[in-house]
């Protein structure tokens, strides 16, 4: 029952590409003086392997065996139908995550010759419906009900999970926000499915019907694509602003299914007491067209006034990396990349930062980079579509100049 | 990479602390409260809390047990980022070894638990306008009435002053007999007739308080008087033996921190196509200060450690060489470093002018370098004067 | 109060470095460290112990060097630690984990609140929190960032959600996962690392804990990794040098030219 995996030692030349390759660290190179040809040893460390078989595709010399189990049997999967997206709301108002969603499982939906449908929870939020079905759902399942009004986990989970079981679909798209990440997990657990995090790519492979996810792991250092072979629904979440926001086109026809609820089977353990609106974490970078980001070789929290003067000039927002945040320069709000927020803007300029991956990661999907920095040597203008090297204090005063005389003309 | 010292596991632990808190706390915020002077009580919180306010103090009274040698570790190692932060522990050293060397059980017991925890400050009451390295001079009195001495007087320059809770004060007992008419009280902050005069704007250390201390018909009860009357000036050279170890750490570990900044820049400052580390001048500069760094550390250690170790009863030649020492080369260290950074390094943008600034009163403070070099003097004549008989 | 917080050992990638060439993590003196979110569940675990009395149980899986981590989050103020090892939890998904984990709470007897940070630096999923909540049946609040009021039955806290916050109140026990804002975790003090040195860590492996091994480790995922591969590079594009003035000309006009000014 167990995977194995082996070095066949007589094939093995010691060359230590797999220890280079392995993305768990797992495969460590140890010195062998006694070998006649002084080959190091490759010794794997069964504690941190996963058998994803990266050192196996990377030998040179078919030396790697790796034998994996067939996953276990989990459940009959052709009794699963259909794509569904979370469809979420907040305060009444649809996520901006979700038509992305729709536009992404539309696509998933033809590939598997079935239907996209959208599954919508709250109180009083039918007035919504047909905006998700102008946007491309051919179903919606509506779940209106005064006990929704906010959004609690025990009682999102018991709905959606009843759902599930009841309507078995073979796919479910939810949004990365704080709601879907808080309750998607719950109900994966719940139905004992996988869930995968933060794809940025999806596929289908049509001979299996398996959602081929991939995702960046490690800081987005690499990206994995995770299957869930033998369970159903497949599940994953995917950040705001990976996918293009599906269109709306009128006179779109769908189904409308009311879901009777019994209140009685809902379980809540917790208590709404309130909403808090703050303004600080509402600076909506997601959003914006253009970009301004500021990191360290700005200096000091005043290099952000110069930031917020060209921004303005643009139209665009102000956004961060981690290390102006922790520098207490600007709030965490602004902060851009593997811990702060995912953005695709058509205009991204980084001011002073040097373009770490745990930053471009949360940016690397804008379709215009522009870096200014000093460090013509560091990642961010080596891979900006224009990097302009020197002083960012001496450069964006020139560039707020030539714009305020283009517009005058 | 320094120097191996030796040091023991728990004073690599100590090292280890103290560097934590001087990068991630104390150095994100020190331009700001060296701009503001002012003391940012959250680090004083956070010195407390990582138990450091008490590594010299004896277990027994809640403290870390680890003598000179641990406040003189974890002074450089504080300084090495900031020192006028730092000094809100360094300086309750000066002022709570009056009450380490000369208190009774009951003063002990009362007074050190508070400060080895970190709940309270302490600060260390001598200069008088007048009297500065003359001790003698000092105007401030005790007057005994009843069970009570009434202090009277104006104490100046007092590191610690206002934040301080414990105060150990210098004050004439008796006039009449100069050197031996000095008497030590324990003196606490909110009692009546103790107020705070102006606060000192300074060159340097700018976050740590420096105000004059007014006694005016202060009455300190006599359980408050440390050692004997008349012992006064006896406490203080016995204090600042063992308190000038950590006015050197405090210099050493900015020199430490100025040479530091100075090699990183040297590395990354490109000049005519090349980094400037790749000019020999500048690698005879570096060479020069990392040296005079190590050869500090030296002997600083080996200074505590001799006083850590009990066996010779004064240490004064000592402690002076070291202070002498490590607060010359400190200056020298600092003023090279702004000298490398060029105009960047006189400019507020990097640490180093401020770290110039912040040097200069180490060859001020507990005996100006010329002080030092006669206590050092001193003691030479004294010891062979004794070796010839 | 039993205050249970799980951790988790990361490669400390906050400075990590990447070749070039291969385009793949340089792993070379890559140290272990608690990962960053679990540092403000720790921290937050002791202060509700400091403000209502209690005990703090640290518990990670992972291989035996992952002990360190357990003696630093005592170091830091946990009373005890205790390490999941068995080869059987290897290769854990997310939902493996949430297993492994919550199978570990219910062995160590009654618990009152379990706290874990929002996510991992390594996995970033923020999953295996509610997982956990979910398998051990209790309602969970996840991205807590400040504990309002805590007592023997009920807990009141702030969930942060990007419009603002949300105030919840929960019966307990309960699972919190917390963000960074929820507080500033101290530095271990020296007492409390003279503690962490001698301190005896439970090591328990999935029989010890009565798990089910068909539910642990890779055995028990439901999602397997089919590949891994290195993320394309965005290659350079135009460079400008020069006077500050003529290279600020130079891209506003390549911005008109593209209509985006």
């Amino acid at each position: 029952m167990a995977n194995s995996i082996k070095v066949l030692n007589d094939k093995c030349v010691g060359c230590g590409q797999c220890a280079g390759a392995c993305p768990f660290g797992a495969i460590s190179m140890v010195e062998r003086p006694e070998h006649p040809k002084k080959f190091k040893l490759v010794v794997i460390d069964l504690n941190k392997c996963t058998y994803c078989g990266t050192c196996f595709q990377t030998c040179k010399f078919n030396s790697i065996e790796i034998k994996k189990d067939a996953p276990q049997a989990g459940v009959d999967k052709s009794e699963y139908k259909g794509v569904w997206v979370y469809a979420e709301q907040r305060h009444g108002e649809i996520a901006g995550v979700v038509y992305e969603l729709l536009n992404e499982g539309k696509r998933l939906s033809k590939q598997l010759g079935t239907t996209l449908s959208a599954v919508l929870i709250g109180d009083n939020i039918k007035s919504k419906v047909q905006d998700l079905i102008s946007r491309g759902a051919d179903k919606v399942y509506v779940c209106d009900d005064p006990v929704f009004i906010e959004f609690q986990d025990d009682t999102y989970t018991s709905i959606l999970t009843q759902l599930i079981k009841k309507e078995k679909p073979e796919i479910i798209l939810m949004g990365a926000t704080n709601i879907g990440r808080s309750f998607a997990s719950r109900v994966a657990a719940r139905i004992h499915t996988g869930l995968t995090a933060d794809c940025t790519s999806l596929e289908i492979d049509l001979g299996t019907r398996n959602l081929q996810q991939t995702r960046p792991a490690f800081g987005g250092n690499i990206m994995a694509t995770i299957l869930t072979t033998g369970h159903r629904p497949q599940m994953c979440t995917v950040r705001h602003k990976v996918f293009k926001e599906a269109k709306v086109e009128e006179g779109q026809k769908g189904e409308i299914v009311d879901y009777k609820i019994d209140v009685a089977t809902l379980v809540n353990r917790t208590k709404f007491l309130g909403f808090i609106e703050d303004e600080s974490s509402s600076v909506n970078i997601g959003d914006a067209d253009i970009i301004v980001a500021g990191g360290r070789g700005l200096g000091k929290s005043e290099g952000f006034k110069l930031l917020k003067d060209l921004a303005e000039l643009l139209g665009g927002a102000v956004g961060a990396s981690r290390a102006a945040v922790d520098s207490e320069w600007i709030p965490y709000s602004h902060q851009i990349g593997q811990t702060g927020k995912t953005v695709a803007p058509k205009v991204y300029i980084a001011c002073g930062i040097s373009g770490q991956i745990q930053h471009t990661v949360g940016m690397n999907s804008s379709d215009i980079i522009i870096a200014i920095n000093k460090d013509a040597s560091c990642p961010m203008m080596q891979t900006a579509t224009y990097a302009l090297e020197g002083d960012l204090y001496e450069i964006i005063p020139n560039i707020i100049r030539e714009i305020k005389s283009i517009r005058c003309n | 990479m320094v120097m191996d010292y030796m040091l023991s596991e728990e004073e690599k632990m100590m090292v280890e602390t103290a560097r934590t808190i001087a990068i991630e706390k104390m150095k994100p915020v020190r331009e700001h409260y060296d701009e503001k002077e002012e003391l940012p009580w959250e680090i004083v919180k956070e010195f407390a809390q990582a138990d450091l306010c008490g590594v010299y103090i004896p277990e027994e009274y809640g403290g870390f047990g680890k003598g000179i040698m641990g406040l003189v570790l974890v002074v450089e190692e504080l300084c090495k980022v900031d020192s006028a932060i730092a000094l809100s522990l360094a300086a309750t050293a000066l002022g709570t070894l009056p009450i380490l060397i000369a208190g009774n059980e009951d003063q002990k017991k009362k007074y050190l638990p508070d400060i080895a925890s970190g709940k309270k400050l302490a600060a260390f009451g001598l200069t008088e306008a007048n009297a500065g390295s003359d001790a003698t001079g000092m105007t401030t009195t005790a007057v005994k009435d009843g069970d009570y001495y009434v202090l009277n007087g104006t104490k100046c320059f007092i590191t610690n002053g206002g934040d301080a809770e414990t105060y150990t004060i210098f004050a004439k007992t008796n006039s009449a007999r100069g050197a031996r008419g000095i008497s030590c009280f324990i003196v606490e902050k909110g009692i009546p007739g103790f107020e705070f005069g102006k606060k000192e704007k300074k060159m340097g250390i700018k976050a740590s308080s420096t105000r004059e201390l007014i006694f005016n018909n202060c009455r300190v009860h006599k359980d408050q008087l440390l050692g004997k009357e008349g012992h006064g000036l006896m406490i203080v050279q016995a204090t600042l033996d063992n308190s000038r170890p950590g006015v050197a750490a405090q210099a050493l570990g900015i020199a430490a921190g100025a040479l530091d900044e100075s090699v990183d820049y040297a590395r990354k400052r490109v000049q005519f196509g090349q980094p400037i580390a790749s000019f020999q001048g500048i690698q005879h500069m570096l060479a020069d200060m990392a040296t005079e760094v190590e050869a500090a550390r030296a002997l600083l250690y080996a200074s505590a450690r001799m006083i850590d170790a009990g066996i010779e009863k004064r240490t004064s030649k000592e402690s002076a060489m070291a202070k002498l020492f490590c607060s010359e080369v400190a200056m020298k260290v600092t003023t090279n470093a702004v000298q490398i950074l060029g105009g960047y390094g006189y400019s507020r943008e990097y640490p180093v002018e401020k770290m110039m600034r912040d040097a200069k009163i180490t060859t001020l403070y507990e005996g100006t370098s010329q002080i030092q070099k006669n206590e050092i003097a001193l003691n030479l004549i004294k010891e062979s004067a004794a070796k010839a008989k | 109060m039993n205050i249970i917080v799980c951790i988790k050992q990361v490669p400390n990638t906050t400075n990590v470095q990447i070749d070039h060439e291969t385009g793949r993590l340089k792993r070379d003196g890559l140290e272990s460290i608690i990962n960053p979110f679990d540092e403000y569940a720790i921290e937050e675990g002791v202060r509700i112990k400091e403000r209502v009395g209690g005990k703090v149980t640290v518990i990670t899986m992972g291989p035996p060097q992952a002990e360190a981590v357990l003696r630093e989050a005592i170091a830091k103020g946990a009373d005890e630690g205790v390490l999941l090892s068995d080869r059987a939890f290897g290769g854990a998904d997310t939902l493996a984990t949430s297993y492994a984990l919550s199978t570990a709470v219910r062995f160590l007897g009654k618990f009152d609140i379990v706290i874990c940070g929002k996510q991992a630096s390594d996995g970033d999923t923020a999953q295996v929190g509610p997982g956990i909540a979910e398998m051990l049946d209790i309602p969970h609040v996840a991205y807590v960032k400040k504990v309002e009021s805590v007592d023997d039955k009920t807990i009141k806290v702030e969930r942060m959600m990007e419009d603002g916050y949300d105030l919840i109140e929960s019966s307990l026990p309960v699972l919190l996962t917390v963000v960074k804002e929820i507080n500033n975790p101290r530095v271990a003090s020296l007492k409390g690392k003279m503690v962490a040195k001698k301190a005896v860590i439970k090591v328990l492996d999935a029989a010890a804990i009565g798990a089910d091994v068909k539910k642990t480790g890779l055995n028990g995922s439901p999602t397997q990794v089919m590949k891994i591969f290195t993320p394309p590079q965005r290659t350079g594009g135009e460079k400008f040098t020069g006077e500050p003035n003529k290279v600020a000309v130079a891209l506003v006009k390549r911005l008109s030219d593209l209509s985006l000014i």
